[in-house]
C-alpha cells in the first residue's frame, strides 16, 4: 500500500484536490440555492411555498448519479460541451441544495416564532428581521448539519469518476489500470478519503454536543 | 415528443422495469441486513463493553466516511485478490449491506440514547435482566423516534444502488443507459422515466413509513 501511496502520490494529491474543489464549489452553490428555496418554503405565498417544496422532495428522491449523467448527457446535445468535471460538479450542487434547504429550513423554523414578531413589531422589515434577528440564531442550529452534508459533498463528489471529472476515484481507477493492484490502491485511497472525511466528522460532532446542549 | 413515444416503446419500458426489479432487489436484501446488522452494531456501540464497543465505534466512523463507490469498487474489485470472488449482485449487496448498517448503527446508537435513562433504570428494578430490559423496554421506544431517519437512509440506500452501475449491475440506471446509448435522441425520454420510477419508487417508501408511524402513534 506504501509503494502505491509513493509511487502515485503525484497522481492522488491531484485527485485530492480535485475532489476537494468540487466539494467546496458545490457547497457554496448548493449553500446559496438551497437558502433560496429554503426561503421560498418559508414564504407566505402558497404557491412559491409549492415551488419550494416540489424542488425539494423532486430532487431529495433521485439519485445523485441520475442527475449528474443528465447535465453530462443532455446539456452538450443542446447548449454547450461540458466537461466531467463542470457536470459533476453542477450535478452535486443540484443534489446538495434540496437537502441544504431543508436544514436550513428547519434551522430558521427551530428559531422562535417570537423571534421574527418581536423583530417585526419593534418596526423592522420582513427582511431585515430575518437577516438581524432570525438568521444569526439559526446559524448556530444550522453548522453542523452543514458540516455533514460537506463530509456528504467530499464522498458523494466520487460521482464525478462516472463522468471523467479528474477525482480521487478516478484517479483511483486510473492506478489500478496501471499497477492491476486493486488492493493496495482501493486502500490507499480510501486512506486519503479518510485523511478529508474523518477529522471534519469529529469536529461538527463536537460542535454538535457543544451548541446543542448549550 | 416523437421522440418520446418512439423512447418508450413496449420492448424499452419492459427494459427498464426488468432493471427497476433488480433495483428493488438489491435494495429490499440490503435493507433486510442492514437493518439488521445495523440494530446489533448500534446497541452494541451503546452498551460500552471496554475496548469492544470503542473498537465498533471506529470502524463504524471508518465505513461512515468512505464513499460508497469506494466500497463497492474494493468489494467487486480489490477482494478477489485475497481470494474472495463475489458475483455483481451478491458483491453490489455484500457493498450496500457494510455501508449502511454503520450509518444505520448510528442512527440506533442515537435513538437508544434519546430514550430516557429512567426506563431503563425502572426496567432493571422491576427484576428485568438487562437483556429483556433493551428488547422489550427500550428498543421499542427507540425505534418509534428512529423511524424518520431509518426510512431516509433507505430512500438514499435505494438512490446508491444506481452507484452499482459502475459494476454493471443490470439495474435501473445501468439499463436506462444501455437504452439511450443506442439512440442518443432518447436521452431525454430516459432520464424523465429514471427520475419518475425512482420518484415513485422512493415515495413509496415514505408513505409506507407515513402509515407505519400513524399506526405506532395510535396505538
Amino acid at each position: 500500500m506504501f509503494s502505491i501511496i509513493t509511487d502515485h502520490w503525484a497522481t492522488l494529491c491531484a485527485g485530492l484536490g480535485y475532489t476537494l474543489m468540487a466539494s467546496l464549489i458545490a457547497l457554496v452553490g448548493s449553500l446559496v440555492i438551497g437558502t433560496a428555496f429554503a426561503l421560498m418554503e418559508i414564504s407566505h405565498r402558497k404557491w412559491v411555498r409549492l415551488i419550494g417544496r416540489a424542488y425539494v422532495e423532486l430532487i431529495r428522491n433521485i439519485p445523485l448519479l441520475v442527475i449528474t449523467m443528465a447535465f453530462f448527457v443532455i446539456v452538450p446535445m443542446f447548449i454547450v460541451k461540458v466537461d466531467g468535471f463542470t457536470a459533476g460538479t453542477i450535478g452535486l450542487t443540484i443534489y446538495t441544495s434540496a437537502f441544504i434547504a431543508e436544514t436550513v429550513r428547519a434551522g430558521i423554523e427551530s428559531v422562535a416564532v417570537g423571534q421574527m414578531e418581536g423583530a417585526r413589531s419593534v418596526g423592522m422589515s420582513y427582511t431585515q428581521a430575518m437577516v438581524h434577528i432570525v438568521f444569526p440564531q439559526a446559524i448556530k442550529i444550522v453548522i453542523p448539519p452543514l458540516g455533514n452534508q460537506f463530509i456528504n459533498l467530499v464522498k458523494n463528489s466520487s460521482v464525478l469518476a462516472f463522468v471523467a471529472g479528474f477525482d480521487l476515484m478516478y484517479q483511483a481507477k486510473i492506478i489500478a489500470n496501471l499497477t492491476f493492484d486493486t488492493f493496495d490502491t482501493y486502500l490507499a485511497v480510501g486512506v486519503f478519503y479518510l485523511v478529508l472525511t474523518m477529522p471534519l466528522s469529529y469536529l461538527m460532532r463536537y460542535l454538535e454536543k457543544k451548541w446543542v446542549t448549550a | 415528443m416523437q421522440n418520446f413515444i418512439d423512447a418508450y416503446s413496449q420492448v424499452n419500458l419492459a427494459f427498464l422495469l426488468r432493471g427497476l426489479w433488480v433495483t428493488v432487489e438489491v435494495s429490499v436484501t440490503s435493507i433486510f441486513f442492514s437493518f439488521l446488522i445495523g440494530t446489533l452494531l448500534g446497541i452494541a456501540r451503546y452498551v460500552k463493553v471496554r475496548f469492544f464497543s470503542s473498537l465498533v465505534g471506529f470502524l463504524i466512523d471508518l465505513l461512515r466516511n468512505l464513499p460508497l463507490l469506494l466500497i463497492l469498487f474494493f468489494t467487486y474489485f480489490a477482494l478477489p485478490k485475497i481470494g474472495i470472488r463475489l458475483g455483481v449482485i451478491p458483491a453490489s449487496i455484500v457493498a450496500m449491506t457494510v455501508f449502511e448498517s454503520a450509518m444505520l448503527a448510528e442512527i440506533v446508537r442515537s435513538g437508544i440514547n434519546a430514550v430516557p435513562i429512567g426506563q431503563m433504570e425502572a426496567a432493571r428494578s422491576n427484576g428485568l435482566s438487562y437483556a429483556q430490559a433493551m428488547i422489550q423496554i427500550i428498543l421499542p421506544q427507540a425505534f418509534k423516534k428512529m423511524i424518520p431517519p431509518i426510512v431516509s437512509q433507505f430512500i438514499s440506500l435505494v438512490k446508491d444502488t444506481s452507484l452499482a452501475t459502475i459494476i454493471l449491475l443490470p439495474e435501473l440506471t445501468y439499463h436506462a443507459q444501455i437504452v439511450y446509448g443506442q439512440n442518443a435522441n432518447y436521452a431525454i425520454p430516459m432520464f424523465v422515466a429514471l427520475a419518475v420510477l425512482y420518484f415513485i419508487a422512493n415515495y413509496t417508501l415514505s408513505i409506507g413509513a407515513r402509515l407505519i408511524n400513524r399506526r405506532l402513534n395510535h396505538a
